[in-house]
């Protein structure tokens, strides 16, 4: 076995070693923080990693969404095509609205760090309006589609359409479902263990869903067919 | 577990228990940007953003869907890095996040080439 002898000039001073300042994001204390202890083989936080793995799955399913879509994207005879029914100005903006949540959303979890409640609970909230309101814009974009004829079943370039841009709106109801639950734990102090993390495990999510529309908004809306 | 005693991080080997008692192991120091560091990363996101948007009416030829493509990328590793804080955190997470994100890319080329997609 080797040397475990520490250099005393390196080793952790007591309150930091005690303390959650002293460990880095992504590493875990092997604590709940409400006084039970955890196994963690890997010297890191179990959610964190199960919430990582988690994400790197959601890439397959969305990689075979976009792919579908790509494929069929010129089968649509001659019926409505991207060229007549993009917004491209319209969509630019519900862009905007969804990066500018991904802000929010990590302020959220630096205020959520600094256990600044009252922060976390606004910049929460702030991400879950913002969210509503990228959803608001897909829903009116749904319905001008529709009304100019374009169904699910109308052809196969719709189909796929709706059902990639409808898994990821499907995905953004539920980051703002969360978002709400958790603005309403917070207020209710039901959050146990580590907040910031809990936090911090939402805005993955969150920013995870940035990330797809970032890949949905240039292959879907801005790459002509 | 065997700890090097140089840079103060700990070996541990495989089905070891770690527990709060010892101290975790950290293979890189991990710094949080401030706030506005944020705004300002949100705010490049926004450039990028717009310049995707203009470059889609600008008239560039073949040049326009490989522009596209690497400003699409850039904002994705972007928000990968920087949001998700995958720069500062354990590697094991980027591997992980990074392998499904590859393994996407692969899966669903290969899968476009058997349609011919990439066709002239």
């Amino acid at each position: 076995m080797a040397d475990t002898t520490i250099d005393p000039a390196d080793a952790p001073a007591p309150a930091e070693a005690a303390g959650h300042e002293a460990i880095p994001a992504g590493y875990d204390d092997g604590q709940d923080h409400i006084g039970l202890e955890h196994h963690t083989s890997t010297g890191l936080s179990n959610t964190k990693l199960a919430m990582w793995l988690f994400l790197g799955s959601e890439c397959l399913l969305f990689g075979g969404l976009i792919s579908t879509y790509m494929l069929y994207r010129n089968r649509r005879a001659d019926t409505l095509g991207p060229d007549q029914l993009w917004d491209i100005p319209f969509t630019s903006a519900t862009s905007f609205i969804l990066l500018m949540s991904s802000l929010t959303m990590v302020l959220a979890v630096q205020s959520a760090k600094r256990e600044d409640d009252r922060n976390t609970r606004l910049w929460l909230t702030v991400t879950a309006l913002l969210g509503g309101l990228f959803l608001a814009g897909q829903i009116y974009e749904f319905t001008v589609f529709y009304r100019e004829g374009l169904g699910f079943t109308t052809n196969l370039f719709a189909s796929s359409f709706y059902t990639l841009v409808g898994f990821h709106g499907a995905h953004v109801t539920v980051g703002i479902i969360m978002l709400m639950a958790l603005v309403g734990m917070l207020l209710r102090n039901r959050v146990h263990g580590n907040k910031a993390e809990t936090v911090e495990m939402i805005g993955l999510y969150w920013h995870f869903v940035d990330i797809v529309w970032i890949i949905i908004f240039t292959l879907v809306y801005l790459i002509p067919a | 577990m065997s700890t090097d005693t140089t840079t103060g991080t700990a070996e541990h080997h495989f089905g070891e228990d770690i527990t709060a008692t010892e101290p975790s192991p950290v293979p890189h120091e991990h710094k949080d940007l401030r706030d506005r560091d944020y705004v300002f990363i949100a705010f490049l996101l926004l450039v990028l953003t717009a310049l995707e948007v203009a470059a889609s009416y600008v008239p560039l030829g073949s040049w326009k869907v490989p522009l596209l493509l690497i400003m699409m990328v850039i904002k994705f590793v972007t928000v990968a890095s920087f949001f998700m804080h995958l720069r500062g955190d354990a590697r094991l997470f980027s591997w992980m996040f990074y392998t499904g994100v590859f393994l996407a890319v692969g899966v669903y080329i290969a899968a476009l080439t058997t349609f011919h997609f990439f066709a002239p």
